[in-house]
């Protein structure tokens, strides 16, 4: 009985509102801010469940709306969602105005769709799709470049692993769509496995604020997001060609989206490089040649409520690695640094040979979320990554195609995160994440295994709370536990297991004696705690300021742990060390932004102290049948870095620019009172920037690249008989190659082919005056200057 | 009737469970058991024996580097058998073996297959001797698995060193003839002797 009155009563009521339900609410969407309209919007109604989107002018209406009070909810990428009760009656129009992150109001002002900061206190940059797009037939580390403090470590031009604030590898967590890539990233010629042409923006931020990733993220983090869907009926996509003069290649990338406006969305990219040999200005670099093949499909279904993504991506990288970089022993990278030029110069060939690298990543995601009403947002996800790598060295016989190194690395994920957001000035956020991962070492390369067959089980769990006290002022801060479990099989020269005098301190780990080899069972675990707070403190119109702290700890990775035996491709042999123990870091910042109508600056400064920090360098020979090898080993010693970091703008006026970005980083080992190994030096980037709307949107740069060398360096150099001569000669491995200088130039036009099309031109050109020069952080700076004069000619096709 | 029905699905989901865990528990002690194969490493030098018989009868050198443990720690062990007879002629082959397989694996014959990409260098300290090439590759080109070599005329010590080179440049100058200098290629082995002629 009782529910029987309900439900007369809802009809009833339905009926009496169905009757004035044909009003019509429209409005405009303006930055609240600068007052600019707002493009992309989602104007949703809750109780009748209908959508609206802001168009070019921000302009937004929905049709056979009910009079009375209405809950209305605004959403945007790049703003605060925002909610609001509208009184209607009759045909309404309201201005709103939405809350954009003060990002957007710095750099580059961008046309079409944003991306918001993903944190407001920390050091984050955010790289844009138009930027993105410039680097689509280079690597992500050579975009990220283009961020002040972020720099490279390279094994010549193809490999390039971003550094944040002098940090990379294991201490940069890479997240690509939502995943954290698991690809090796260990290894220091082990470039991540991006294909760039999959990004939509790219925010890196630096130091370990965004606990949500990961605790270990020392450096930082690079989270890699796929361009926004709108809720649409649309069908479109682009396709970027270039081809450049150096290294006679060319690259593809197309992409297709159709999305629904029900919420419906299916994608598919693919892309492709094809490069020879690349050239120094003097020389030929022979074996440099690259072969990039990759795909990516996703599909789901996307509203403010609730949704759901499946995602597969495929990427393989073949890399041939410079002929000359592969010797023998001490005597041959004698002869290496000593020669101006590599020993093995040849013709320009599309050839990848020997020492190569073969390297197939796939990954596959699902993940679902849903939004409950004055509640939250629920977000649940499976990941599982497939990471194959193949290297190829020079070997003889019947070994000649066999790989010296064959891993399968498999990592599976799930995680969950709650964010509560209700409230309009306080979200939490709360996460669980479990992770196996299983490394094989697959024994048939008759080489012994640089990295153990191991299973590895990580937990983390972490809660963030974002404060806005007032217009003013936000906090972040953030907790995280996390738990890593290692359980190796390793085998260990019987006699490199007494040098390492592990018999007194792991002799328990032994299960097999074979003689000349032990097989062991290393199983290690790890705890760690990682905090961070921050606080952003919006002066007035233009200045603001960031101040933040991070604590973070990372356990050593399998390679400082497990490394042993002969690197050829660094004619080094590479020691790793069971002792070590998870490193510690506490870093706090400040930022100062000013932005203002002609001038626009960011001054970032930071100060890392890492315990126990984790590091590889020269500490003596071995004497071998092939003649001596330095060994490097790794190790650990307290650390300093801190370093300013610039970036700023200034318009002369609408045509005419100039930029500067500068990042100076110091090192120190605060044990040994000296400097670190493998810091970037001081970089200095000025831009002439001038750009024309008239002429079918013309922008150019020209910009000019300041190194300076590398004066702050560990002395590692050593010296060593050479027999063949019979004398003691001085090995040069540590002084850093002279400052260089470069010019590079860019410009862009774009023509409207139709109302849905344009084409843009892209010409570049890099190293315009060829000079000849070598980089401190490249690998390969022993055996061959760096590259020389490129053209790149890039079409671009908007459709 | 319902109860009944709710306590089988409740034992078709209590079976179902222990299985699962049963499954987790067995693949994970499962795993535990095996053990990765030890991987014998291929083309592994251990051993080089240079042996000098002199021309016209005498006894034999032997000159050997031997490093059973590869790129581990321990460093190769050098013997030397005797002294070298001034102004005599030697006939020298070498002998390379990886001692890490029972029977020693002899890598002559791999080196003979390839003998255009490999050849070895011989270098001596103090003028103790001068080497010539006995075999040769297809092209023509030096190989130094066999050699002669001519002592000084008078007493002296030196530094003998032999040295095999991978892909070397051999058309290099002066390669040919045996000097090191331009060959470029990578280092396979390098020993070397401390040596006496008397």
């Amino acid at each position: 009985m009782k529910y029987f009155i309900l439900i007369v009563a809802c009809c009833v009521f339905n009926m009496t509102y169905s009757q004035k339900c044909n009003s019509k609410f429209s409005g405009e969407i303006h930055d609240f801010h600068d007052g600019t309209p707002i493009v992309g919007a989602t104007v949703y109604i809750e109780s009748i469940d209908k959508y609206a989107i802001s168009d070019i002018d921000g302009k937004f209406s929905l049709e056979n709306v009910c009079d009375g009070s209405l809950a209305v909810v605004i959403e945007h990428v790049a703003c605060e969602t925002k909610q609001l009760n509208v009184k209607i009656s009759g045909d309404t129009f309201r201005v709103i105005n939405l809350e954009h992150h003060i990002e957007e109001l710095k750099e580059i002002k961008l046309k079409g769709n944003s991306t918001p900061k993903l944190m407001k206190t920390s050091q984050e940059t955010v790289l844009k799709t138009d930027v993105i797009e410039r680097y689509s037939s280079l690597s992500l580390g050579d975009a990220l470049k283009q961020i002040s403090g972020v720099s490279s470590i390279n094994t010549g031009n193809s490999i390039v692993k971003p550094v944040i604030n002098g940090l990379h590898g294991s201490r940069i967590v890479v997240m690509t769509n939502g995943v954290r890539l698991q690809d090796q990233e260990w290894g220091i010629e082990h470039a991540p496995n991006i294909d760039l042409n999959t990004a939509g923006s790219i925010n890196v931020i630096k130091g370990a604020n965004a606990l949500a990733y990961g605790g270990d993220a020392i450096g930082g983090v690079i989270v890699i997001k796929p361009s926004n869907i709108s809720l649409k009926d649309s069908l479109y996509g682009k396709t970027i060609v270039s081809g450049q003069t150096n290294g006679r290649g060319f690259s593809l990338s197309s992409s297709l989206i159709k999305t629904y406006k029900k919420g419906w969305y299916v994608g598919a990219q693919g892309s492709t490089k094809r490069y020879g040999d690349f050239e120094a200005p003097d020389y030929n670099l022979t074996n440099t040649g690259l072969n990039s093949k990759g795909f990516s499909v996703d599909a789901g279904y996307k509203t403010f409520e609730q949704g759901f993504d499946v995602y597969y991506s495929y990427l393989n990288n073949e890399i041939a690695i410079l002929r000359s970089s592969h010797i023998g022993n001490v005597e041959d990278l004698v002869n290496a640094i000593n020669n101006q030029q590599p020993l093995v110069v040849n013709d320009f060939s599309y050839d990848i040979n020997a020492p190569r690298q073969d390297v197939t990543h796939q990954i596959f995601k699902s993940n679902l979320y849903k939004r409950f009403k004055k509640f939250g947002r629920l977000e649940l996800q499976y990941d599982f990554q497939n990471n194959q790598r193949f290297e190829f060295d020079i070997r003889v016989g019947d070994d000649r195609d066999k790989p010296a190194i064959d891993l399968t690395l498999k990592t599976h994920t799930i995680r969950t995160e709650l964010k509560l957001d209700s409230k309009s000035n306080v979200t939490y956020s709360f996460g669980v994440n479990a992770g196996y991962q299983n490394n094989f070492a697959n024994p048939d390369t008759g080489v012994r295994r640089l990295i153990p067959d191991y299973d590895r089980y990580d937990a983390g769990i972490f809660t963030i709370a974002n404060y806005r006290m007032n217009d003013k002022i936000n906090l972040d801060f953030g907790l995280r536990y996390d738990f890593n479990r290692i359980d190796a099989k390793k085998f260990y020269q019987t006699s490199r297991w007494e040098e390492r005098r592990y018999d007194d301190d792991f002799g328990d780990i032994v299960i097999d004696d074979l003689g000349t080899q032990l097989l062991t069972n290393p199983v290690f675990d790890y705890h760690n705690v990682s905090a961070s707070a921050g606080i952003e403190y919006q002066m007035d119109e233009t200045n603001s300021f960031i101040f933040n702290y991070g604590l973070s700890n990372r356990a050593p990775n399998p390679s400082e742990l497990f490394s042993d035996g002969l690197h050829h491709s660094a004619a080094r042999i590479e020691l790793g060390d069971l002792r070590i123990k998870q490193e510690t870091s506490n870093r706090v910042s400040g930022t100062y932004s000013h932005s203002g109508n002609s001038l626009n600056f960011n001054l970032e400064a930071f100060y890392n102290h890492i315990g126990d920090y984790i590091f590889i360098e020269p500490t003596g020979t071995e004497q071998t049948i092939r003649g001596a090898f330095p060994v490097w080993s790794y190790g650990q010693t307290n650390a300093a870095l801190f370093g300013l970091d610039l970036t700023s703008r200034y318009k002369f006026n609408e045509r005419w620019s100039f930029s500067n970005k500068s990042s100076l980083i110091k090192g120190r080992d605060l044990d040994f009172e000296r400097a670190l190994i493998d810091m970037p030096s001081f970089k200095s980037v000025n831009i002439l920037g001038y750009s024309n709307e008239k002429w079918l949107s013309f922008n150019s740069e020209l910009q000019s690249e300041l190194v300076l060398r590398q004066n702050d360096f560990p002395n590692n150099n050593f010296e060593v008989f050479i027999p063949s001569t019979g004398q003691m000669v001085l090995v040069d491995i540590s002084t850093p190659p002279p400052a260089y200088h470069l010019l590079h130039f860019q410009s862009d036009i774009t023509l409207n082919i139709s109302t849905k099309t344009d084409l843009n031109i892209g010409l570049n050109v890099t190293n315009i005056l060829n000079r000849s020069y070598r980089e401190y952080l490249n690998r390969l700076r022993y055996f061959a200057d760096d590259l020389g004069r490129n053209v790149m000619l890039q079409l671009k096709l908007n459709y | 009737m319902k109860t009944i029905k709710k306590t089988n699905t409740m034992k078709t989901f209590k079976k179902i469970s222990i299985l699962f865990l049963a499954t987790l528990v067995f693949s994970a002690c499962s795993s535990d058991d095996d053990s990765p194969i030890p991987v014998n490493e291929e083309e592994v030098i251990t051993t080089l024996t240079a042996e000098f018989t002199p021309v016209g009868g005498g006894s034999t050198i032997t000159l050997r580097s031997r490093d059973l443990d590869g790129d581990g720690p321990n460093p190769p062990v050098i013997t030397v058998s005797g002294p070298f007879a001034v102004s005599t002629t030697y006939n020298g082959r070498l002998i390379i073996l990886n001692e890490t397989e029972t029977p020693a694996e002899i890598i002559n014959s791999e080196i003979e297959e390839e003998d255009d990409e490999h050849q070895f260098f011989f270098q001596a300290t103090n003028g103790i001797g001068t080497f010539n090439y006995v075999d040769f590759d297809g092209d023509g080109n030096p190989l130094g698995l066999a050699f002669t070599m001519t002592t000084s005329q008078s007493a002296a010590t030196g530094r003998l060193t032999i040295t095999l080179r991978h892909e070397p440049n051999k058309d290099a100058a002066g390669v040919s003839e045996g000097d090191i200098t331009n060959a470029g290629g990578e280092t396979d082995i390098q020993a070397s002797f401390s040596v006496m002629v008397q």
